[in-house]
């Protein structure tokens, strides 16, 4: 059963790749973006909801704001950054389709 | 249960004409894109353009309980409602960052198809697509279910009669189309549930606060703190207020496992091995999740307004007077009205004595000449209030909603008035399903039949596009992963697609079946789906990317592990509901982990899960060369030699 049909594949391996430095480069982003991803979520929308809720934004407690709607912003945001960022990256180290 | 509500014909004309238009559109497109080949059957020739698999993607996971039921359940849960907000949109980043791109690079057609060729095991594949059937078949039932009750609810016709029509629909561009016709469908599904959510929330956003937007009417007007205010003048906590109904660790573990059992959903995941190539699957994930936000946002926001306008207007709404309709075998239904907030305390004491004695009358009776007549008495409240000048203006909705069943009135203190007031967490006098928030606002918000009947639509895209996507995961289990690979790997093109088909066909005569008879624990099983998904398929597929040491003997012991785990510890805690059928009465035992509830134990399942595999990998044999080999060649990008990774 073979695949790939699809993929205009070059009969090569690339040798030429730094695929360490790669994968090392995809690692860091994922790390800082699902930080970000925990700290929103996890944080400021469950763990510390009590102490952001003294504050406001408009005339919703902040945590409340968190945890129903700023979370889902910053996870659109998020996904999109990845993508934008690991375009660079893919162009950096020449591993892009 | 009929419908009266829609007995207004404007209504009923209004949803027959969408609903038609709408299908006409649906079988069109999976008409035009009918297929011949496995990869358009199975991935849609991997032709999807990002933007165009965002949006069928979210059609996919938007099903009925997210268009019909969330906005309710967040409405009565307030700040604990977040769990479903935060769980279901949280597993988007995890499923963007962590698994959809290297799926992508590792192309094939299934979930299994990567368990398999990962994990060097036939074993593991079996097991991954038996997960994958019965995840997604217990999830496919309750959309079937979903389909029949906006049919019977609309358009008054029997429960059974809309599931069929519901199942030929989808057989016809599921069938016909494969991922193709399903992910072409489901973008123009997408746009017709997102506008019939939206269009009504704006419009009650309108009314309510001024705003257009939900989104910024709930943040800066001051709604949510006169709903507040009202709540704890009726001795409800503050409807901000976190942790009412759950404690914190709960919410915590419910999250987490929505979260990861959204990323490791095999309808969810397979949709990303449509697109052209790596890059847009990571767009892709942004595209989806951009959709799936527009309603994920308002949702909130329509809570909030339906709570706050169901508080305002019902609570010391007067009870103008109570209509007793009894009807006796095939005499025209007889009508009595008894007054009530008009007269004395004494004449309506006797009044309320007479509809509980009429109430109380047996459901048969036998006539003078002997025979077995049945009977039926219906008792419809019927409220007033004063609006801004102080006139009376009667409230005809909740009169309509008496009729279905979903909203109930008992003026238990006899004062003529309804009274809201916390009772042991429920309202005192009134019994309001959540399911009536979403259905419910256009006509709470007097809005026009024509977008009552756009709502009826939308409910049924949801659950349509969703049941569609299942089906097929369900369908290239049987047919690709285990048919095909074992018994007939030689199949040809012709036979595979051919099998395929069949396969719908066959998922679809069971998920109609449930359906129609609904085993008591549909409600259950999305417990059972995300749980089992997030403690198998997630640590499973993550590892197998990101720990190259990760070998055989660890994945198969991780995921039995967690499965175990998590489902005893469900099925324990859910014992006298989901074998209610054997006469089980009782649980087998309560929620001891911690007090997690069932719905946040697939949390512990994932951990437990990631701990057995990382330890029983580094105490076996690594994986063989060419596995190791593999894992470098999903994580880069770029294309390189054809390889067959299949074993």
């Amino acid at each position: 059963m073979t695949d790939s049909s699809d993929e205009s594949a070059p009969a090569t391996e690339h040798p030429h790749i730094d695929r360490r430095g790669y994968w090392k480069a995809n690692r860091l982003l994922i790390l800082v973006l699902l930080s970000i991803w925990a700290f929103v979520s996890v944080g400021c929308s469950i763990l510390f909801v009590e102490q952001l809720n003294e504050f406001k934004i408009g005339n919703l407690p902040l945590g409340f704001w968190f945890a129903q709607q700023g979370s889902i912003y910053v996870f659109v945001v998020l996904i999109f950054v990845y993508a934008f960022a690991m375009d660079k990256i893919d162009r950096k180290y020449g591993v892009e389709e | 249960m009929t419908f009266p509500l829609f007995a207004n014909s404007a209504v009923t004309y209004w949803t027959y004409t969408l609903v038609t238009v709408t299908f006409m559109v649906y079988l069109y497109i999976g008409w035009r894109n009918r297929v011949k080949e496995t990869q358009g059957f199975y991935v849609a020739g991997r032709g999807v353009p990002a933007i165009a698999n965002g949006a069928a993607t979210a059609a996919d996971w938007m099903s009925a309980a997210s268009f019909i039921s969330m906005a309710g359940l967040i409405s009565f849960l307030g700040y604990d409602g977040s769990i479903y907000l935060m769980g279901w949109t949280g597993g988007y980043v995890l499923l963007a960052l962590l698994l959809a791109p290297y799926l992508r690079k590792f192309g094939q057609y299934t979930v299994p198809d990567f368990v398999g060729a990962r994990y060097y095991s036939e074993t593991a594949r079996i097991v991954a697509a038996i997960c994958a059937i019965f995840v997604s078949l217990t999830y496919v039932a309750g959309q079937m279910r979903g389909v029949g009750i906006v049919f019977s609810r609309f358009l008054e016709v029997d429960i059974w009669i809309g599931v069929i029509i519901g199942m030929v629909i989808v057989a016809f561009f599921a069938v016909l189309g494969g991922m193709k016709g399903i992910t072409w469908t489901q973008v123009a599904q997408y746009f017709v549930l997102i506008v019939a959510f939206l269009i009504p929330a704006i419009a009650i956003a309108k009314q309510l606060t001024g705003d257009p937007v939900p989104q910024t009417a709930m943040t800066s007007s001051d709604i949510c703190e006169r709903l507040s205010n009202l709540q704890v003048d009726l001795g409800f906590k503050e409807y901000t207020e976190p942790f009412a109904n759950k404690t914190k660790l709960d919410v915590l573990c419910i999250t987490i496992a929505l979260m990861a059992g959204t990323a490791g959903l095999p309808h969810v995941i397979v949709r990303f091995y449509t697109v052209p190539d790596v890059r847009s699957a990571r767009y892709s994930a942004g595209w989806a999740l951009l959709f799936i936000a527009i309603l994920y946002t308002t949702a909130p926001a329509l809570a909030i307004f339906a709570r706050y306008n169901l508080l305002d207007q019902l609570h010391s709404a007067r009870i103008d007077h109570i209509e007793v309709v009894v009807k006796e075998g095939d005499q025209p239904p007889q009508s009595t009205a008894y007054e009530i907030s008009g007269v004395d305390d004494a004449v309506r004491q006797a009044a309320y004595d007479q509809v509980a004695a009429t109430a109380k009358l047996p459901e048969t009776f036998e006539d003078s000449d002997g025979r077995t007549i049945r009977r039926s008495v219906e008792v419809y409240y019927h409220l007033t209030r004063e609006d801004a000048d102080g006139k009376l203006v009667s409230i005809d909705w909740t009169t309509s909603w008496q009729k279905t069943g979903l909203i109930n009135f008992d003026d238990s203190d006899g004062d003529g008035t309804i009274s809201l007031v916390n009772q042991g967490g429920n309202f005192a006098e009134a019994t309001i399903d959540q399911d009536t928030i979403v259905i419910s606002t256009p006509e709470v918000a007097g809005l026009p039949p024509f977008i009552i009947a756009l709502v009826a639509t939308g409910a049924l895209a949801a659950a349509l596009s969703t049941a569609a996507g299942l089906l097929l995961v369900i369908s290239s289990s049987i047919a690709h992963d285990l048919y095909v690979h074992f018994f007939d790997p030689d199949a040809s093109e012709a036979k595979r697609v051919m099998l395929g088909r069949l396969m719908i066909v066959a998922a679809i005569f069971v998920a109609g079946f449930f359906g129609i008879n609904p085993p008591g624990f549909v409600g259950q099983v999305v417990a059972f789906a995300f749980g089992l998904a997030a403690a198998s398929f997630f640590p499973v597929i993550l590892l197998g990317i990101f720990d190259k040491r990760t070998n055989r003997e660890g994945a198969v012991s991780g995921m039995v592990v967690g499965l175990l785990f998590t489902g005893i510890y469900i099925a324990g805690c859910r014992f006298d509901k989901l074998f209610a059928f054997f006469g089980a009465t009782e649980p087998l035992f309560g929620p001891w982990c911690f007090g997690i509830s069932p719905e946040g134990i697939g949390t512990i399942g994932c951990l437990l899960n990631f701990a057995v595999t990382l330890t029983v990998s580094r105490l076996t044999p690594p994986p063989p060369d060419e596995v190791q080999e593999f894992v470098e060649q999903v994580r880069v990008p770029v294309a390189s030699e054809a390889k067959d990774y299949s074993i």
